[in-house]
């Protein structure tokens, strides 16, 4: 319930590259009335390592994540994989810290945490663009932010209900919504040619819908996608979909 | 990687299979249920494995069918020569089983004199080339049909340059049924065991397995020991899913009982462990032995689509072939266990719900700490994680990074050695981090 003490993880990579998915996201969670904070000294979940199987390298992370994250009522973050990485891959690192539960069961990506705990009427946000929405993996398999395509269950799409809510917005499927993008946390870097060629496979389904924007849920795919399509002169734009609605995207 | 790696029209070809699939599994109002029943039956009998095996076996022989138990691949192939010594067998025909392919069972008896025939399509085509199939279900789907056209040429004598799908399978057919007429046994995986009946099931398209159990008398079947199910009623769950997943039809167009010997005839099931008891074993991949083959998960890989079958180190390739593949030998399949985004679509469609991308998350762990890393790669993740447990160092980093990033000229920030930047531009720092950003804010009345 607005009121409540949100502490806000702004992952790494998102510090320094996509501030602006951050101040989307600060500034979404203030305008539904949360008391946000941004704990100090916040650093990296240990995603990279986890999944690497350096878990050695991802403990002190995780305990590091726990003792800064206590305290609150949520913790909010921009990034899907991040969020999967607390909620489902702590437990053999903090597993039986009392307060790794609450925030096991407390951690938010934050456009589930608009869908689930907010459920805003409206975002009050025009966005007369066209749009096409690329269904990362941990945010969709991980989060369950939506049923995937294998997945035989009756439709959802939780990031799509929310943008719904926004006016004037044109969304556009494309072919292999939820295929990876191929970025993959270090298989970017184990497996370059067949990650690149997976983020060449996703711009060119992408760019098949017209969209001017390609949005995302997670920062990281993005952040491969646009690294390509900058390389290969692409001309569609990348988009957290947390800037469509807290209507910040830099024209 | 393989010569189909990064070939757009071999991962469009996967990609409809996975197409099929969906379509099929749409049809099916209780797929989800089928799956968590087909992961339930399986859980079930692996736990008391023992119990079903040789309930398996009592009911087999029962029924006239000889049993054999084979502890590893040379036994396995020990066992069918000796069978097929007996029968002073010259010529056998083979349907399709990944389990004689893992113990290396044909050239094990060619090189004692039997002629081995795969009488599946896609198998005798990459058994002409030589070459292990590059997919379970669809072994030969790194080919175009005009490499096929050339291979027929040069080996059945096929007229040059024509490719046409229908003539080269029509001359296929022709090739295949001189081997069925002359061979003297038939030799065919399994499918299903049914422990209750004592019979087994193999499930084909091409009626190949049957052709050849029907023209000789002698019927070897190798069995893997994790391919035993309770009773009959468990089967249909089974068939619906596995062809479905498979193919995307609904059921296979030859599933095919067996259950006791032809008049006059002998029929041989050889129960192979070769390993399986040790993945058995291991609590975070025992679900690995719940796979029924039918291939959805290579289907649906977007890294298997894009690196190709021969690109991987073990028999059987994707998601469930680099699970298997470490639990045989874990430091050999480091390049496939990190070959994979962990996008969980293969635990999403394997019929079993096997949780193929968690068992690859698992079995990452285990080779870091058995200490198969690369020493740079084991360095460089030491030195990242000691640099980012400190926002005071990451601060660092990053800082670092930024400025780097500004002041050196392209052409050494962009040099090989930055594999990222090979394909890709690198992410741009942006002027300010959130971290000032907020703080900014925050000082501001």
């Amino acid at each position: 319930m607005s009121g409540s003490r949100v502490a806000l993880f702004i992952p790494c990579y998102i510090n320094s590259f996509f501030p602006g998915v951050g101040m989307a996201t600060l500034t979404l969670l203030e305008r539904f009335g949360y008391a946000v904070e941004y704990p100090e000294g916040q650093t990296c979940c240990g995603q990279p390592f986890a999944n690497s199987g350096a878990h050695e390298e991802a403990r002190p992370l995780a305990e590091h994540f726990v003792r800064t994250f206590s305290g609150y009522d949520y913790v909010v973050a921009p990034s899907a994989s991040c969020v999967a990485t607390v909620r489902r891959h702590y437990d053999p690192y903090v597993g039986d810290d009392p307060a790794y539960a609450h925030i096991k069961a407390n951690t938010y990506e934050v456009l589930e945490f608009l869908h689930d705990v907010v459920r805003p009427e409206s975002f009050g946000v025009s966005f007369p663009h066209s749009v096409t929405l690329h269904q990362s993996c941990h945010g969709l398999r991980e989060l369950e932010l939506g049923v995937s395509s294998e997945v035989m269950l009756p439709h959802y799409n939780k990031v799509l209900n929310l943008l719904e809510k926004v006016e004037g917005i044109e969304l556009r499927e494309m072919e292999r919504a939820d295929e990876c993008c191929g970025f993959g946390g270090t298989f970017s870097i184990h497996e370059p040619e067949i990650s690149t060629r997976m983020g060449i496979d996703k711009l060119d389904n992408a760019e098949a819908t017209e969209a001017e924007y390609l949005a995302g849920f997670d920062s990281s795919c993005l952040m491969h996608l646009q690294g390509i399509a900058r390389r290969l002169n692409r001309e569609i734009k990348c988009v957290h979909v947390a800037e469509i609605l807290a209507g910040t995207v830099e024209g | 990687m393989s010569r189909e790696a990064l070939e757009p029209w071999h991962d469009r070809a996967l990609w409809f299979v996975r197409q099929k699939r969906d379509r099929a599994a749409r049809t099916v109002a209780e797929w989800e249920e089928l799956r968590q029943l087909a992961s339930q039956i399986k859980a079930h009998t692996m736990s008391r494995l023992d119990h079903y095996l040789e309930r398996f076996e009592r009911n087999a022989v029962r029924n006239g069918i000889q049993v054999h138990w084979a502890a590893d691949a040379q036994e396995h192939n020990r066992i069918v020569e000796g069978i097929l010594a007996r029968h002073n067998v010259r010529k056998v025909v083979k349907s399709k089983s990944m389990l004689t392919e893992e113990c290396g069972l044909n050239p094990y008896l060619q090189a004692r004199g039997i002629e081995v025939i795969d009488t599946d399509l896609g198998e005798r085509i990459v058994q002409l080339r030589d070459e292990p199939p590059s997919h379970i279900v669809l072994p030969a789907i790194h080919l175009k049909k005009e490499e096929v056209a050339a291979l027929f040429e040069a080996r059945l004598g096929t007229e040059p340059g024509n490719a046409d799908p229908t003539y080269l399978t029509y001359v296929a057919r022709k090739h295949l049924r001189e081997h069925f007429l002359s061979a003297d046994a038939a030799i065919t995986g399994v499918n299903f065991a049914v422990a209750d009946e004592g019979l087994f099931v193999v499930c084909t398209n091409e009626g190949n397995a049957d052709l050849g159990t029907a023209m000789t008398d002698l019927h070897i079947a190798s069995m893997g020991i994790e391919k035993v199910i309770p009773s009959l009623e468990h089967l249909g769950i089974f068939t619906r899913l596995l062809a479905r997943s498979a193919t995307g039809q609904p059921v296979t167009t030859y599933t095919s009982h067996f259950k006791r010997p032809k008049p006059g005839g002998e029929l041989h099931v050889v129960i192979v462990d070769n390993g399986r008891s040790a993945i058995l074993g291991n609590e975070s991949n025992a679900q690995a032995l719940h796979c029924i083959r039918c291939g959805a998960c290579m289907n649906t890989c977007p890294t298997y689509r894009r690196s190709g079958g021969h690109s991987y180190g073990y028999i059987v390739p994707g998601p469930i072939g680099s699970s298997l593949g470490a639990s045989r030998d874990l430091k050999r399949s480091g390049a496939d266990i990190y070959n994979c985004t962990l996008c969980g679509s293969c635990s999403n469609v394997c019929p079993t719900r096997i949780d193929l991308h968690r068992q690859l998350y698992a079995w990452r762990k285990v080779y870091v700490e058995r200490g198969h890393l690369p020493p740079k790669k084991r360095w460089l993740y030491r030195a990242g994680a000691w640099m980012l447990r400190s926002p005071v160092r990451a601060r660092i980093l990053f800082g670092t990074a930024k400025w780097a990033t500004r002041l050196l000229p392209r052409r050494l920030l962009y040099h090989p050695a930055n594999v990222w930047g090979r394909t890709r531009e690198l992410p741009e720092f942006a002027p300010k981090t959130f971290a000032r950003l907020y703080k900014e804010r925050t000082r501001e009345p």
